[in-house]
């Protein structure tokens, strides 16, 4: 079964664009990275998920069900954290997890406890009085706490500090092992690269591109470092040349051979041929539109 | 009902101050009444003579010596103002709060409806009304107690009933409202909370504006009316009904479908 499944999804507001046409499958255990810049349309798509928000077309599926058919049979199933994680203020950490506990009819208060823990949240702490990190703690509390089957998540990293985002993944990784799906919005692809198995790449409402995370890194792409050389081969295939004082960077796309055989003809003290990163494959999506 | 509790807790302090509030001003006139008694007798002569102005206040018609007619006007202009404009204010808030506070995300993503959301909110508010009205029932009588009146029970629980009718009427339409709002329109609250009365104002006036009567919640609280009658107006209230589950039913349905961003 799917965890989520849209089709054609589509939002629009009057007239700006929200997403056009979005086609996702989140498979049940599935631990999904969803990737684009600010404004690209994630938070749309998930508010859709929610049914925060009507489509103006095409479906979404949760586990199976139509959103707008049982939204509350769908939201029990689900953590959610929102990207700004606003509270109602003069509550303290406590009585927040508590009001989202009594919302969903359930004692979480262990859990809570060990999650506070473990992200080292003072819960008697009043919300207003919380910095951002510690706001987005309390954020992420709420959303784990009653051991949801699907985690949405969007941007859940951003404000924390390195070390808790490292906590915070061990945690969502621990969940994903016992069976439940994670789907979360990023724009720092390193960690989707780091964490997730698959991810989908959406960029001014369209979805670039969906697979695992391995397969969207096999782009037929490679990151050629040379050193010795202040200026990049002449073959067709180079793009995003970096030369750095006698170190020269690009990305190539054409023929191994050629590249082979033009760089045995050049003074080159040192080469690596790498895998693009994640940064690099998002820009190769983008140049595919024909925008970089 | 964890919404409804978390309302009440969220309103707490605004009620105690409002509640509280409009209770001193309420047990001040209620206080000074004895003093103002001797006077008032030549007070109720030049306000039946001062035209336009006593009929706008509704001051034409009423014995100022007594003490149902004095607490009518001095203590019916405190509860209607006060107790309208608080009505006015957690009936805007009510839903347009979650969205101009950014909880609204946070809110709605629990397993809870949004008609079951909507419900609790509206009777939270009702709550929120009727806990201010017993507070200010409760100073009153301790208050005429203490001035050594015979309580005048019947003409004071009809009147408190016309305010309270008042009240859920304007937070009901301000309910209403709210679904539409992304923002807390406090402000907005207020200037129509304002309006309602002020259109009582002109409605007293003239024959022609009379009508207005039908529009403004403040309709049925015209306290010389109350007295002589013994009774609320039946054509304004029947009005008011109209109204009141006009908002509540345009807070349901509007924010059933409402997106929430």
């Amino acid at each position: 079964m799917n965890a989520i499944q849209t089709e054609n999804l589509t939002k629009r507001y009057g007239k700006h664009r929200g997403i056009d046409n979005v086609t996702l499958t989140v498979p049940e255990g599935d631990f999904f990275g969803f990737i684009g810049p600010n404004g690209a349309g994630k938070s749309t798509t998930i508010r859709l998920c929610l049914g925060l928000i009507a489509p103006t077309g095409g479906s979404v599926r949760i586990f199976g069900k139509e959103v707008r058919e049982d939204p509350i049979g769908i939201l029990r199933q689900i953590g959610y954290l929102p990207s700004e994680t606003a509270f109602y203020n003069g509550m303290r950490v406590r009585e927040l997890l508590k009001f989202s506990a009594d919302l969903r009819k359930m004692d979480c208060r262990e859990e809570a406890e060990r999650l506070c823990q473990a992200l080292d949240l003072d819960p008697d702490r009043k919300i207003d009085q919380l910095s951002l990190g510690n706001r987005k703690k309390a954020g992420i509390v709420c959303a784990l706490q009653h051991k949801p089957r699907l985690y949405i998540l969007d941007e859940p990293t951003s404000g924390l500090d390195p070390l808790i985002q490292r906590e915070f993944y061990r945690l969502l990784q621990e969940r994903n092992k016992e069976g439940a799906s994670v789907f979360l919005s990023s724009h720092v692809l390193s960690e989707v690269q780091r964490y997730c198995t698959h991810a989908a790449i959406i960029r001014e409402g369209k979805l670039l591109t969906m697979g695992s995370v391995a397969e969207l890194g096999h782009t037929g792409v490679k990151r050629v470092t040379l050193q010795g050389i202040d200026r990049a081969p002449e073959l067709p295939g180079v793009r995003s040349v970096k030369a750095e004082g006698n170190t020269v960077s690009f990305l190539y796309s054409g023929a191994p051979g050629q590249l082979l055989s033009c760089l045995a003809s050049l003074p080159v003290a040192d080469v690596s041929i790498a895998e693009p990163d994640l940064e690099e494959i998002f820009l190769h999506y983008y140049s595919k539109e024909g925008q970089v | 009902m964890t919404v409804f509790r978390h309302e009440l807790r969220q309103g707490r302090v605004a009620l105690a101050i409002w509640a509280l509030s409009i209770g001193m001003m309420l047990g001040m006139c209620i206080l000074i009444y004895p003093s103002m008694k001797s006077q008032m007798d030549q007070v109720g002569e030049m306000f039946a003579q001062m035209g336009g102005f006593s009929r706008a206040f509704g001051m034409d018609k009423i014995n100022f010596g007594s003490f149902p007619g004095f607490f009518s006007v001095e203590c019916g202009n405190v509860l209607g103002l006060g107790g309208g404009f608080y009505a006015a204010l957690i009936g805007i808030q009510a839903l347009a709060k979650e969205e101009s506070g950014h909880t609204a995300e946070f809110l709605l993503a629990h397993p809870v409806s949004r008609g079951s959301v909507v419900a609790q909110k509206l009777l939270a508010v009702l709550a929120q009304i009727a806990i201010l009205n017993l507070v200010n029932i409760a100073i009153t009588a301790v208050c005429v107690v203490i001035i050594g009146e015979k309580p005048p029970i019947k003409s004071l629980l009809l009147l408190f009933t016309a305010y309270f009718l008042m009240q859920v009427e304007t937070a009901s339409i301000l309910f209403g409202i709210s679904a539409f709002l992304r923002t807390g329109g406090a402000g907005l609250g207020l200037g129509l909370g304002a309006m309602f009365y002020f259109l009582n104002i002109v409605a007293n006036l003239m024959e022609e504006t009379a009508f207005l009567k039908y529009i403004t919640p403040y309709g049925y609280t015209d306290g010389a009316q109350i007295l002589t009658d013994g009774a609320l107006c039946g054509k304004y209230l029947a009005a008011g009904a109209v109204f009141t589950l006009l908002g509540i039913a345009a807070g349901f349905l509007l924010y059933r479908r409402k997106d929430i961003g």
